[in-house]
């Protein structure tokens, strides 16, 4: 996958340094309005979870958490049931279009995790979390990286399934029945979320630890002096 | 081949690049007061409507063996005021009004009449908690052909007992699992449960079910929608 580069001169002291246009639009744009869509729908679905904190029997009912009224959108279940029934809409939106963008421009090629990713993924663990050397890098996203963004589209996507499921058990049974049934189906929808969460949290860290030229290319499309050479 | 450029020509293309992403600043409607009832009013609208087209008349709830049913006794009781509204059975009937020809009183035995249908459906309430129950009436679509109701109105409106109040689109209430329930697991109604004549909504949620029913109105208008949907909840809410 060859990315777009270019050389920056700066103009009072003639010295060069490279950029390279890292995000497309689309990618940005999905990007940042899927963020906004994501955090209203955890807040508004752990609003909607605390009706009935629990799975399974309805009596004797146990909370299986106590989930602060504080951290959660819409203040009751029919203002979270707003939120989350409107912004689904958004996050299942801007989903489609990133996908159906990346797989149309062939940007998916820059992301998409395949078996050769796989030896890769070793050493960028030993790198990141044992004090391992750093493997050389050489694309926009390393093995482990691309592990990381392809697994969350796919949590993205059966977050918007498993939702689909508890949304409409009826009309869309087939689905309901292939998690389990409409209980299990919620289940699944509760854990994806935690799943997207622990996602995040990773996604956070590495943004704060790579800087702000790094955190800049999701805003401009251009990442300046990126940590690999474009050729 | 790397194409050239000066850092302040740079600047400026970046700069352009950020500008692109103003529409995600649209978002913020949400966080104005004045804007964000009515957003997610047309948000909760549009998800009913999508509802509404997701319905199929003909497509069935899953239904369950008896080896699957909920104990009677674990069935949950969501009153929104009262258990027992104190209906008098001896004097109870159900009053129709609105676009029927035949518009009156109906004692229970006179629904009781038409075929009885029994079925182990799942009960699902808006607050995410689920049982299997049993229930046994007569399909609300043998009784509006009974009154001679006219299925081309568009709603088919509740009042009960305890002022609990409920609205049906057509469609739903012709389904053939849309059950005017006299009888839960093979015993008549008890009064917790909303007896004397509740409804039966395998293809609705909880709120949607009413019990305690005392008038039944086929219109084309609704003054009012339900009431935990005048409250804010959904409409259609078809599950």
């Amino acid at each position: 996958m060859s990315t777009q580069a270019i050389a920056i001169e700066n103009t009072k002291t003639g010295e060069v340094t490279e950029a390279v246009y890292e995000h497309p639009f689309v990618v940005r744009l999905c990007h940042w309005v899927n963020a906004v869509a994501l955090f209203v729908m955890v807040g508004s679905g752990l609003q909607i979870f605390r009706a009935f904190p629990s799975f399974g029997a309805k009596i004797p009912q146990k909370d299986l958490l106590n989930w602060p009224k504080s951290f959660a959108i819409g203040g009751w279940l029919g203002g979270a049931l707003q939120w989350h029934l409107t912004f689904m809409w958004i996050y299942i939106t801007t989903g489609l279009l990133y996908l159906g963008y990346q797989v149309f421009s062939g940007n998916y090629k820059q992301v998409l995790f395949v078996r050769r990713d796989l030896p890769g993924v070793w050493p960028m663990v030993r790198h990141y979390f044992f004090f391992g050397p750093k493997p050389p890098v050489t694309e926009a996203y390393n093995p482990l990286q691309k592990h990381a963004y392809t697994s969350a589209i796919g949590l993205g996507v059966l977050s918007a399934l498993t939702g689909f499921a508890v949304w409409k058990p009826v009309q869309f049974s087939w689905l309901a029945w292939m998690m389990g049934g409409f209980h299990w189906a919620r289940l699944w929808h509760f854990m994806i979320m935690w799943a997207i969460l622990a996602f995040v949290f990773g996604h956070l860290v590495m943004v704060v630890l790579h800087g702000w030229n790094n955190f800049v290319s999701m805003l401009t499309g251009w990442k300046k002096d990126p940590e690999y050479s474009s050729k | 081949m790397i194409s050239r450029t000066d850092d302040r020509k740079f600047k400026h293309a970046s700069r352009r690049e950020l500008l692109k992403l103003t529409p995600v600043l649209a978002l913020g409607a949400f966080a104005i007061p004045a804007l964000q009832k009515p957003l997610l009013k047309a948000g909760l609208g549009f998800s009913d409507w999508a509802s509404s087209r997701l319905f199929r008349s003909r497509h069935l709830a899953p239904t369950f063996a008896d080896s699957d049913l909920t104990p009677f006794s674990k069935f949950p009781i969501n009153g929104y005021d009262v258990e027992d509204p104190g209906v008098d059975f001896d004097i109870w009937t159900l009053t129709v009004a609105g676009a029927v020809q035949k518009p009156g009183d109906y004692k229970l035995a006179q629904i009781q009449a038409l075929p009885k249908v029994i079925q182990n459906t799942r009960h699902v309430c808006v607050e995410g908690w689920d049982v299997i129950g049993s229930f046994g009436g007569v399909r609300l679509s043998d009784f509006l052909a009974m009154i001679g109701a006219d299925t081309t109105a568009r709603f088919v409106t509740f009042e009960c007992a305890d002022d609990y109040y409920e609205s049906l689109d057509m469609a739903t209430a012709l389904h053939p699992q849309t059950l005017l329930c006299y009888e839960m697991y093979g015993q008549p109604l008890t009064r917790e449960h909303g007896a004397p004549l509740r409804l039966n909504i395998p293809t609705k949620v909880g709120y949607k079910q009413a019990k305690y029913l005392t008038d039944l109105k086929v219109t084309n208008v609704l003054e009012r929608v339900g009431y935990w949907e005048d409250q804010g909840y959904s409409e259609f809410y078809g599950l």
